[in-house]
C-alpha cells in the first residue's frame, strides 16, 4: 500500500489545476490517470479558447494543455498514468489498476475527483455501422492522431461541441454535409456557427437522423424533420450521402468512483444529469472527498481549471498547507472568475443550476449537524 | 438574407444592423474600418486588449457585446487574428472606384497565395463573385490564424465575408 496526502483522479484541466496548486503550497500529491498521456480533452482542443486574460483566452487549448505540464513537471508532482481507479474502498483507500496488469492501493488522507465525462449516444436503426462515432472520438481521431475518419460527415447536434468538432473536421480535410439539431434553434455559439456557415455547411434546425444505411460501413443517412414535441412528421425524409456520422448529443459526468465513496447526488439536468452535490469548496458530502470539471456538472475547459484550483486550494488547506483565511480570499478570487465565465446567455442557466447544488449543499450540512446535536 | 443566426447559424444583416459593434451605412462606407460580428453574449474579451488604441470596448462584464469607437480604430487589424470566435475583419470601400478591400482570418491549409484568383462567398459560404488575393499574413504572433486580405468587386462590399477553402484534390 501507498500512503500520500491527496490523490487526484483524472490529470484533465481540472485534476492538473487542482494538483498544481495544491503541489505549490506544499501538498504531497499523486496524480492518476488512465490515459497514457495526461491533459485530457485539451490536446485535442486545438481551437482559440474564449474567456478573458486570466481564463487564458485567445490561447489554443493544446497549448494550455503544455503550460499545465510544464507547471505540473516543475513542480515535480508524482503522475500515474495508464492508472485506472476501479474503487474507492473505506479509509480513502483507492484501488488502482496499473498499465492493466497489476494493482495497487493508495491510502490518502485527501481525494479529488476530476474523473470527466462521457459522450452521449443516441440510438437510430443502423448507429452500429463502422463510421457512427462520437463527435469528441473524431476529435480525438483528427487532432490528436492524425487519422481523417471519413470524408463525409453529418454532424448531428449544434452545440459547441458540434460547431467545433465540425470546423476541425473541415480543417482536417473532409466534407461536412450537414448539421442537424433537434431544437428548433441552434445550440451553440453563434460565432462558431458563423464560421462553420461561412464554409458552406447548411445547418438543419428541428431535424434529426432516422435511420442510417450501408453493408459494412455508413453509406447514407435518412434525416426527418421533427415537430414542436420532437416528433417526427412523416412525408419529410430526405436521404444524404455520408460515410461518417458524428453525435454531439451531450455529456454525462463520469461519477462511478463518487457513487462508490457514498457520495449524495441531485439531478440537474442542465449540467448533464446525477451529479455529487458540492460546497463552494468543491466538498462533496464525503469528509475528504472533492470533486472539480466535468464531473461536477458539464461546462468547458476554462470552468473546470477555476474548480479544479478550488479543490486544490481547499484540499491543501484541509492539510494545513495554506491558513483558511488565506484559502477564503484565494476562492473568493476564483469565484468571481468563475462567476464572469457563467455570465450572459449561455451562462446564467448553469450559473443558477450550480447555485441550486450549492443550496442544496447547505440545507444537508444544517440537515447532519441538526442530526448529531 | 433570409433567416437568423439561431436557425441559420450565420447572423442576418438586420441581426448585424441592430448590434452595437456593427458600423452604420456611413461609417461603413468611409474607409477602412473593423467590423465585429459579435452579437451573442458569450464570456470573450481578447479583442478589447488587442487594440492598442483602446478602440474596442467589452467592458468589466466580460459577457458585454464589443462596441469599436470608429474614430479610433485605424483598421490595423490586430483585433483579427486575436479574436477567438473568428468574427473581426477588416473592410475597406474606398480601395478603389470599383473594388473593395477584405483583411480576414483563414484557418485552413493550404493557404492562397498574393495574386490567387480566390472565390468569394456571404455568410453562407455561397460563391458571390472572385476576388484576388492581395497579401497573405501569418506572422507566428497570430499562432496560425492567418489574415488574408482579398480585393473584390464593391457591388458586393456588405454581402461578402471570407473566401472557399481550398480543397487540393
Amino acid at each position: 500500500m501507498i500512503e500520500t496526502e491527496l490523490a487526484i483522479v483524472g490529470a484533465g484541466p481540472a485534476g492538473l489545476s487542482a494538483a498544481i496548486e495544491a503541489r505549490r503550497a506544499g501538498a504531497e500529491v499523486l496524480l492518476i490517470d488512465e490515459n497514457s498521456r495526461p491533459g485530457g480533452q485539451l490536446f485535442k482542443q486545438i481551437h482559440k479558447f474564449f474567456g478573458s486574460r486570466s481564463h487564458k483566452a485567445g490561447t489554443r487549448g493544446m497549448n494550455i494543455g503544455t503550460e499545465l505540464l510544464r507547471e505540473s513537471k516543475e513542480l515535480g508532482i508524482q503522475t500515474w498514468l495508464n492508472g485506472e481507479v476501479c474503487g474507492i474502498e473505506e479509509g480513502h483507500k483507492l484501488w488502482v489498476v496499473r498499465d492493466r496488469s497489476r494493482s495497487e492501493i493508495v491510502k490518502a488522507k485527501k481525494i479529488i475527483l476530476s474523473t470527466g465525462a462521457t459522450e452521449n449516444a443516441v440510438p437510430f436503426p443502423g448507429w452500429e455501422l463502422p463510421g457512427v462515432m462520437g463527435a469528441g472520438a473524431a476529435q480525438t481521431m483528427i487532432n490528436v492522431n492524425r487519422v481523417l475518419p471519413g470524408k463525409k460527415v453529418i454532424m448531428l447536434g449544434s452545440g459547441n461541441v458540434g460547431v467545433i468538432v465540425a470546423y476541425q473536421l473541415l480543417q482536417a480535410g473532409a466534407e461536412v454535409v450537414a448539421i442537424l439539431e433537434a431544437a428548433p434553434k441552434l445550440g451553440g455559439y453563434g460565432v462558431h456557427t458563423a464560421k462553420v456557415s461561412r464554409a458552406g455547411v447548411p445547418f438543419y434546425v428541428s431535424h434529426t437522423i432516422k435511420q442510417a444505411f450501408g453493408t459494412d460501413h455508413v453509406e447514407a443517412v435518412e434525416i426527418v424533420k421533427l415537430d414542436d414535441s420532437f416528433k417526427k412528421v412523416p412525408g419529410t425524409e430526405r436521404t444524404l450521402e455520408v460515410d461518417t456520422v458524428c453525435l454531439a448529443t451531450g455529456l454525462t459526468p463520469l461519477t462511478e468512483l463518487a457513487w462508490l465513496a457514498g457520495c449524495k447526488f441531485c439531478y440537474v439536468p442542465v449540467l448533464g444529469g446525477h451529479l455529487p452535490i458540492h460546497d463552494d469548496k468543491m466538498h462533496s458530502t464525503q469528509p475528504d472527498i472533492f470533486i472539480a470539471g466535468d464531473i461536477s456538472g458539464i461546462e468547458e475547459a476554462s470552468t473546470a481549471m477555476e474548480e479544479g484550483k478550488l479543490a486544490g486550494i481547499n484540499a491543501a488547506c484541509e492539510l494545513g498547507y495554506i491558513a483558511p483565511e488565506e484559502a477564503e480570499v484565494r476562492s473568493r478570487e476564483i469565484w468571481d472568475s468563475l462567476n464572469s465565465l457563467r455570465s450572459g446567455y449561455f451562462g446564467q442557466k448553469r450559473r443558477d443550476s450550480k447555485v441550486s447544488i450549492l443550496q442544496k449543499s447547505e440545507e444537508l450540512i444544517s440537515y447532519f449537524k441538526a442530526m448529531i446535536i | 438574407m433570409k433567416g437568423s443566426l439561431k436557425t441559420t447559424g450565420a447572423p442576418s444583416l438586420e441581426e448585424l444592423h441592430n448590434s452595437p459593434a456593427y458600423p452604420t451605412n456611413e461609417q461603413l462606407r468611409k474607409g477602412p474600418i473593423a467590423i465585429i460580428e459579435c452579437i451573442e453574449e458569450i464570456p470573450c474579451n481578447p479583442c478589447e486588449a488587442a487594440c492598442s488604441r483602446g478602440a474596442i470596448t467589452v467592458g468589466e462584464n466580460i459577457t458585454s457585446l464589443p462596441k469599436i469607437d470608429f474614430e479610433k480604430c485605424i483598421a490595423c487589424g490586430a483585433c483579427i487574428a486575436a479574436c477567438p470566435g473568428l468574427a473581426i475583419y477588416i473592410k475597406d470601400y474606398t480601395y478603389s472606384d470599383t473594388m473593395a478591400l477584405l483583411s480576414f482570418p483563414y484557418e485552413y491549409y493550404p493557404l492562397p497565395q498574393a495574386g490567387d484568383t480566390v472565390q468569394a462567398v456571404d455568410r453562407h459560404g455561397k460563391y458571390i463573385c472572385d476576388g484576388k488575393v492581395i497579401r497573405v499574413q501569418n506572422p507566428k504572433s497570430n499562432d496560425h490564424t492567418a489574415v488574408i486580405t482579398i480585393e473584390y468587386p464593391n457591388e458586393y462590399f456588405e454581402e461578402v465575408v471570407s473566401i472557399k477553402r481550398i480543397v487540393i484534390s
